[in-house]
């Protein structure tokens, strides 16, 4: 008896010594693309990424405690809501990041609803994850399809492109992408002339290419992302449609897609990013510490990757501040009310909605010539200020915005 | 020009002729796994991954070799091959007398250890290569502008597939294959090595995929999953044909790229499944497939 009161003793000493030093303990779940076409725009890098932030955040504040799983979501919506609803119903997860596929993405969003957990988009694209899908529990960091073709499709306008075509990936990212581009060239004056609907996975263009050419229109527009954007340009060049006099818009381009394709086939393309690695010095470094993360010397991390360490690093700051991540709604909360600041984005903000506001780039491939060393893709053409470069807020139809 | 459909003539042919270039590729791989299917009574899921890795070689003999395309036509399903024939050696000869489902298993086994490793070594976003010199341009045949690479695709798939079918069913080195896969106990009594010529079978289906892998680098993104978006289609391809069935897999090859072609231009969004649906159908009414003899 007395033994067991000690014990008991010993035990509540215990639990009071961790809660006078505040343990906070957080699981973070990156959710991503682990083995096929969207793998190295997210995927493993997304890991890595998330790795960083994680062990700068626990140098400087060892009373959090942090883990980290990962997960391969096959870019199948159930498989992907299965994950999620594992992990946040069984293994305790309190956030979950990345998620490349908007179609994906956008189940994820609702789960993390249901259950008040917390969901940082960073691979995912459809702006409609803070418009009419919007929720008090997701924060999308990177990039969407608003911010893309307000970047792309606008400036190709600007320069003559005034007619569109668009090859649009059939699900939900490809519509959204589309959708936004299409609204874009009207409102800049512009006709969208025809559209095809392609299969996601798909090997061979051809047949849309053709499609594209007899529609005589001046862009092709190319809504669709990872391995469906390098086989449409690859085969677009084949087909000799650059040549022919019709302009190519890839609306998401990434560097990985860049350097898949070669300059030789890239070069001249338009593209819009939020962060690329050999922008400055800072961005340099972090690719450098990134290389050496991810095991893979040879590879470019991409505006994703960058958005995951910087979204993990803000949930991260937020949680400690509340002292816990168990509400998501009020992580989200504080994360939307603290100013964000990191070395890869630097100061923003997160709207009301949940989007992360930020400069875009508008870039240009480099020609094989003006490269001198690998990973050297792009030259900056323009600069899109962040309170622009962004839908505005009362175009997006997010039930949390009031009036 | 006169309109079909609603669809102007020009636009139609164009698309036909896509078809039939989609269906080289699908005839060249689908002939591989008859070839194996007929011969080796294997369903070869490692077909896909076989495919991969001949763009690969390619990829890597110009990288690190600096050896271009024509060499790798030749030397990459060469060396593919090699490794089909260490495959057949080294496991697949013990599972010929066991049910279909061993050797598929174990096919697919491998199919997902190369894609892996590929994955792991090389990236999933897929590497560049360039269309030899000698076959950049194309040509405008009035109703669409023909890529001469493509045109080469067509006629290179065409010889490979047409002599093959003559090796296998008009020579005598057919004939004894043959006669090795109905009764080989009978054939090896007349002195020939049929074990040997097996292997070598096996290698020649594997080569024959990594022949069609270096055909496409040049014009699909060279990636790990290359393979295995292609390979159910190809399944899909012999199924309808009728397993094992030589010109089966040839016509239906062809066939099915132009059907799959004509549904990109009248209804995009189904032409990732019209192939499955024929499928479904032939099954229905002709359980062996259109060519297959019933066994």
């Amino acid at each position: 008896m007395k033994k067991t009161l000690g014990l008991a003793a010993l035990t509540a000493m215990l639990l009071s010594g961790a809660a006078n030093a505040q343990q906070v303990t957080v699981k973070i779940g990156v959710l991503s693309d682990m083995s096929s076409l969207y793998a190295d725009i997210g995927g493993p890098g997304s890991v890595a990424a998330a790795k960083l932030a994680v062990a700068e955040f626990t140098k400087d504040n060892p009373n959090v405690k942090v883990e980290l799983i990962s997960g391969d979501h096959q870019n199948k919506p159930d498989v992907g809501s299965n994950i999620a609803n594992q992990w946040l119903d069984v293994d305790k997860v309190d956030v979950i990041v990345d998620v490349p596929n908007s179609g994906v993405a956008l189940a994820v969003s609702q789960i993390a609803a249901t259950k008040n957990k917390v969901f940082v988009v960073s691979g995912a694209a459809s702006s409609d994850l803070t418009g009419s899908k919007c929720n008090a529990n997701t924060v999308h960091w990177t990039y969407d399809t608003w911010m893309l073709s307000n970047g792309t499709a606008k400036a190709m306008v600007k320069t003559g492109g005034d007619s569109w075509f668009f090859l649009t990936a059939d699900y939900a990212f490809g519509h959204a992408l589309e959708r936004d581009a299409g609204a874009v060239v009207e409102k800049n004056g512009g006709k969208v002339l025809g559209k095809v609907r392609v299969p996601l996975n798909t090997n061979d263009f051809s047949s849309f290419l053709l499609q594209a050419q007899t529609s005589k229109a001046k862009v092709i527009g190319l809504a669709n992302a990872g391995g469906d954007t390098i086989n449409s340009i690859k085969q677009s060049a084949e087909f000799g449609i650059v040549k022919g006099g019709q302009k190519l818009a890839g609306l998401l381009v990434f560097a990985s897609d860049v350097n898949a394709l070669g300059l030789p086939t890239a070069q001249g393309l338009s593209l819009t990013e939020t962060w690329y690695w050999d922008q400055n010095d800072a961005n340099r470094a972090w690719s450098k510490r990134w290389q050496t993360e991810r095991n893979a010397a040879g590879k470019f991390p991409t505006m994703i990757h960058a958005g995951v360490y910087s979204g993990v690093l803000h949930y991260l700051k937020s949680v400690a501040a509340l002292k816990s991540g168990a509400d998501g709604k009020a992580v989200v909360e504080q994360m939307k009310k603290t100013p964000t600041d990191d070395v890869l984005f630097g100061k923003g903000e997160i709207r009301v909605d949940g989007r992360k506001i930020h400069p875009a780039y508008l870039f240009e491939v480099k020609k094989p010539e003006e490269s001198k060393y690998p990973g050297d893709f792009y030259t900056l053409k323009a600069t899109i200020p962040a309170n622009e470069a962004f839908r505005p807020l009362a175009e997006g139809q997010c039930p949390l915005v009031k009036g | 020009m006169f309109e079909i459909f609603g669809i102007p003539s020009g636009a139609l042919f164009g698309q036909l002729l896509i078809g039939l270039i989609n269906g080289s590729f699908y005839a060249l791989l689908s002939l591989g796994l008859a070839v194996i299917f007929g011969m080796l009574n294997i369903i070869n899921f490692s077909h896909g991954a076989q495919y991969m890795m001949g763009a690969f070689a390619a990829y890597l003999m110009l990288k690190y070799s600096g050896l271009g395309y024509w060499p790798a036509l030749i030397v990459a399903p060469l060396v593919v091959g090699l490794t089909g024939v260490l495959v057949e050696r080294l496991f697949l000869q013990w599972l010929y007398k066991l049910d279909h489902l061993y050797g598929l298993l174990l096919t697919f086994g491998l199919a997902l250890i190369i894609e892996g490793v590929a994955r792991n070594q090389l990236g999933s976003a897929g590497l560049p290569y360039v269309v030899p010199d000698a076959l950049r341009g194309g040509q405008n045949l009035g109703f669409m502008f023909l890529p001469n690479y493509r045109a080469w695709v067509i006629v290179a798939s065409l010889a490979v597939c047409i002599s093959t079918w003559f090796v296998i069913e008009r020579t005598r080195l057919g004939a004894y294959l043959r006669a090795a896969t109905e009764n080989p106990t009978l054939v090896r009594a007349f002195g020939i090595n049929v074990p040997v010529m097996i292997t070598l079978t096996y290698g020649f289906g594997v080569a024959l995929a990594a022949f069609a892998g270096v055909m496409a680098a040049p014009i699909y993104n060279v990636s790990p999953q290359m393979g295995s978006e292609l390979i159910i289609v190809v399944f899909a391809v012999v199924v309808i044909g009728g397993m094992g069935s030589i010109l089966g897999a040839i016509v239906t090859g062809f066939g099915l790229g132009i059907i799959e072609g004509l549904t990109k231009v009248f209804f995009p969004e189904a032409s990732a499944t019209v192939i499955f649906v024929i499928m479904a159908i032939v099954l229905l009414v002709r359980p062996a497939g259109l060519f297959g003899r019933r066994a």
